[in-house]
């Protein structure tokens, strides 16, 4: 780390957690084009590196980028808001270095294992086959460790330190965020208690606890980068714990309708999960509101400045409120009430909401962080785009709407053709995929998957030259 | 001057976010106190005597399984019937069975089933909805996977398919090889009858109605 501003030992250590989930970021943008090739071509890779493990790979490293990003986040975050160098950064970075090598050992036998015999020493070892935990228990257990110690520095350092309302509401996140982990590491042949428990950690963490994560990111980046008042950011900010909590825990249930489980989710899981897009769009209001806000104050100075001090990161931060209102928000109500839900609940209309859900409501907002640390590290007091900015963001951000639009479409094919018309059998679920529109919304799926992948490139590039560039404000 | 208002007090919308949270939580534990009763596994004494679980117990193999209409509830239920031979036999006893459907549920996830279909609508969208695969009509007697894979009962064909999947291509999508060995086929198709069984609220609506579809009876 050469030429850096840094003192901070945790804005360091957080800066190694972002370049890592920067790179399985590409992974999982690869292998996702991977699976959308072989949408397209079936007989692409086929047995040699099958949808089941590209596909396996593509959500993994999906999951795994953002908690590396997450961790660094509240790395890079802790020493500005306590004070105090992080507590325990020494155990920070070695269990850094005991995750990411987990994580390659983990990818490397997805990879060139794949599957193994039915029996318990697969589990162990290769993968336990269950969407986006797929990990295998020995990694299971050392992720427990690795969160374990995550928390407990955060929770020392918050406890030492100066305690914001962000860190607090930060502390009280992720011991749940960490803890929830724990109820997706049983095995039992009942897969109705199997799904039930292992909703526990998906939606608790994508609708809850991750959710929250972004609040409290959000509530940071406000205050840092266009100087928003705390003591506002942070009211805010409680009302929307109090609002993703309310609606996010009990609308769980919007998962329960069909797995086995009794009828009465149908109206908790209607009701709650109907609210889950309010405080979404009470974070999208908050953001726009306050930057017009500063921007405001700032011109009734008669300054005509742009308050913000790191444009890209703010662009991204503006892309999460959109991104998670319409992701999160618009594609998750479609298709959240029960009567809707009985024929679009495994079609591809949940892919199209995945995608703009995973991309609008986190790694928007992750990126985001990664560019305030490339700010931090560079001594830089106002980052401007560069072109490559603008076509990373673009790229990316189109890309991804391009895809969601035409998982959409193939969508409506899955829920007329299959469901509604043919009853979801064997050959119903063939009639649909050989659709015209099915076919054609996977084709342009691949388009906006080669578009977005290009975007990457260009991210890569930009973090890391930016720093360079001889247009911003030292 | 007016005095300062509560809706604008910190304090006041940490303690409203820390009793909304407690009380939802609390909710949800509840909740899934009753669930986790509701959705226990039957078991065989269940099944001898008419007693209906939402999760029936594994010797539910040794059954004929349709999927009807319910009047009552307005959507279909899985219903359980007469005697029905499963590889032959119809009297495996709970341990067998149970045997059985551990090796298909553990085989399921070591083979990452998930990540290509949907078990109970959860997983990939790659290949077909398995939650009621055994009820499908495509393996029955008028179905075309029995002669493709030269089997005369629904069970055969099955294990035989899982075994050798790119040897009996339907369409140019196939299944690739997973070196499933025929006690693994046999566990799994075991767990593939046994899910079909769980009652899953009417999901998949019409399931089988199409031509040649396993409508009641």
């Amino acid at each position: 780390m050469a030429n850096s501003y840094l003192t901070s030992e945790s804005k360091k250590l957080a800066t190694w957690y972002f370049t890592v989930a920067a790179t399985l970021f590409g992974a999982q943008l690869l292998f996702g084009l991977v699976a959308a090739i072989q949408y397209v071509i079936p007989g692409f890779l086929f047995e040699i590196l099958d949808f089941s493990v590209a596909r396996m790979i593509h959500i993994n490293a999906l999951v795994v980028w953002m908690v590396f990003a997450m961790f660094g986040s509240v790395y890079w975050l802790l020493p500005d808001e306590t004070g105090i160098e992080t507590v325990g950064i020494e155990l920070g970075k070695l269990l850094f270095w005991v995750f990411t090598a987990a994580v390659t050992v983990v990818v490397l036998v997805y990879i060139f294992v794949q599957v193994g015999a039915a029996d318990e020493t697969s589990i162990w070892f290769i993968h336990e086959g269950r969407e986006y935990i797929e990990a295998p228990r020995w990694a299971d257990l050392g992720i427990t460790v690795v969160a374990l110690g995550f928390v407990a520095n955060l929770f020392m350092t918050g406890m030492k330190g100066n305690r914001s309302g962000i860190v607090t509401v930060l502390m009280a996140d992720m011991i749940a965020f960490a803890g929830l982990y724990l109820t997706g590491m049983f095995y039992t042949d009942n897969i109705t208690v199997d799904q039930f428990w292992w909703w526990w950690v998906i939606h608790l963490w994508v609708e809850a606890t991750w959710e929250v994560f972004v609040g409290s990111i959000a509530a940071y980046g406000l205050i840092t980068m266009i100087g928003a008042h705390r003591k506002v950011v942070e009211m805010w900010l409680w009302i929307e714990v109090t609002m993703l909590f309310g609606s996010g825990i009990l609308g769980m249930g919007h998962h329960y309708f069909w797995i086995g489980t009794p009828e009465y989710w149908w109206e908790i899981g209607a009701l709650f999960s109907a609210l889950e897009p309010l405080p979404l769009v009470a974070m999208f209001i908050h953001v726009l509101y306050d930057w017009g806000k500063m921007q405001g104050e700032e011109s009734a100075k008669g300054k005509d400045v742009s308050v913000i001090t790191n444009k890209p990161a703010f662009t991204w931060f503006v892309l999460n409120a959109f991104g998670n209102f319409l992701g999160a928000g618009i594609w998750g109500f479609f298709h959240t009430l029960p009567q809707v839900n009985l024929y679009t609940h495994g079609t591809q209309f949940t892919s199209a909401h995945g995608h703009l859900a995973f991309f609008g409501a986190y790694a928007t907002i992750l990126i985001g962080m990664m560019y305030i640390a490339v700010q931090g590290k560079n001594g830089i007091k106002v980052m401007n785009n560069t072109t490559s900015t603008i076509f990373a963001t673009s790229m990316i951000t189109g890309g991804v709407v391009g895809m969601t639009v035409a998982l959409t479409v193939a969508g409506y094919v899955d829920v007329l053709v299959t469901r509604a018309q043919m009853g979801a059998t064997w050959a119903g679920y063939f009639d649909g995929q050989s659709g015209a529109w099915f076919a054609q919304g996977m084709d342009w799926r691949l388009v906006m998957g080669v578009v977005t992948f290009t975007g990457f490139f260009f991210l890569v590039k930009d973090l890391l030259s930016i720093g360079k560039a001889t247009h911003h404000v030292r | 001057m007016a005095k300062k208002s509560v809706w604008s007090d910190n304090r006041f919308w940490q303690r409203s976010a820390a009793w909304i949270t407690g009380f939802a939580s609390v909710l949800l534990i509840w909740l899934t106190f009753d669930t986790s009763g509701q959705i226990s596994m039957g078991n065989d004494s269940d099944l001898k005597n008419g007693v209906t679980k939402r999760v029936p117990g594994p010797t539910v193999i040794n059954y004929k399984i349709t999927y009807e209409m319910d009047k009552k509830r307005q959507h279909e239920v899985p219903v359980i019937g007469e005697k029905e031979k499963f590889f032959g036999r119809d009297d495996y006893s709970e341990e067998e069975a149970a045997k059985l459907l551990h090796l298909g549920k553990l085989g399921s996830q070591t083979k990452n089933c998930m990540n290509c279909h949907t078990l109970l609508g959860n997983g990939a969208y790659y290949a077909p909805d398995l939650t009621k695969a055994w009820l499908d009509p495509a393996w029955g007697p008028t179905g075309s996977m029995q002669a493709m894979t030269g089997k005369s009962t629904k069970e055969e064909a099955m294990a035989e398919f899982l075994q050798h999947p790119s040897q009996y291509p339907t369409h140019a999508r196939m299944m690739p090889n997973l070196g499933i060995t025929a006690e693994e086929a046999k566990g799994l198709v075991a767990f593939l009858k046994h899910m079909s069984s769980i009652d899953t609220n009417g999901f998949p609506r019409n399931f089988g109605k199409i031509q040649g579809a396993v409508n009641g009876k």
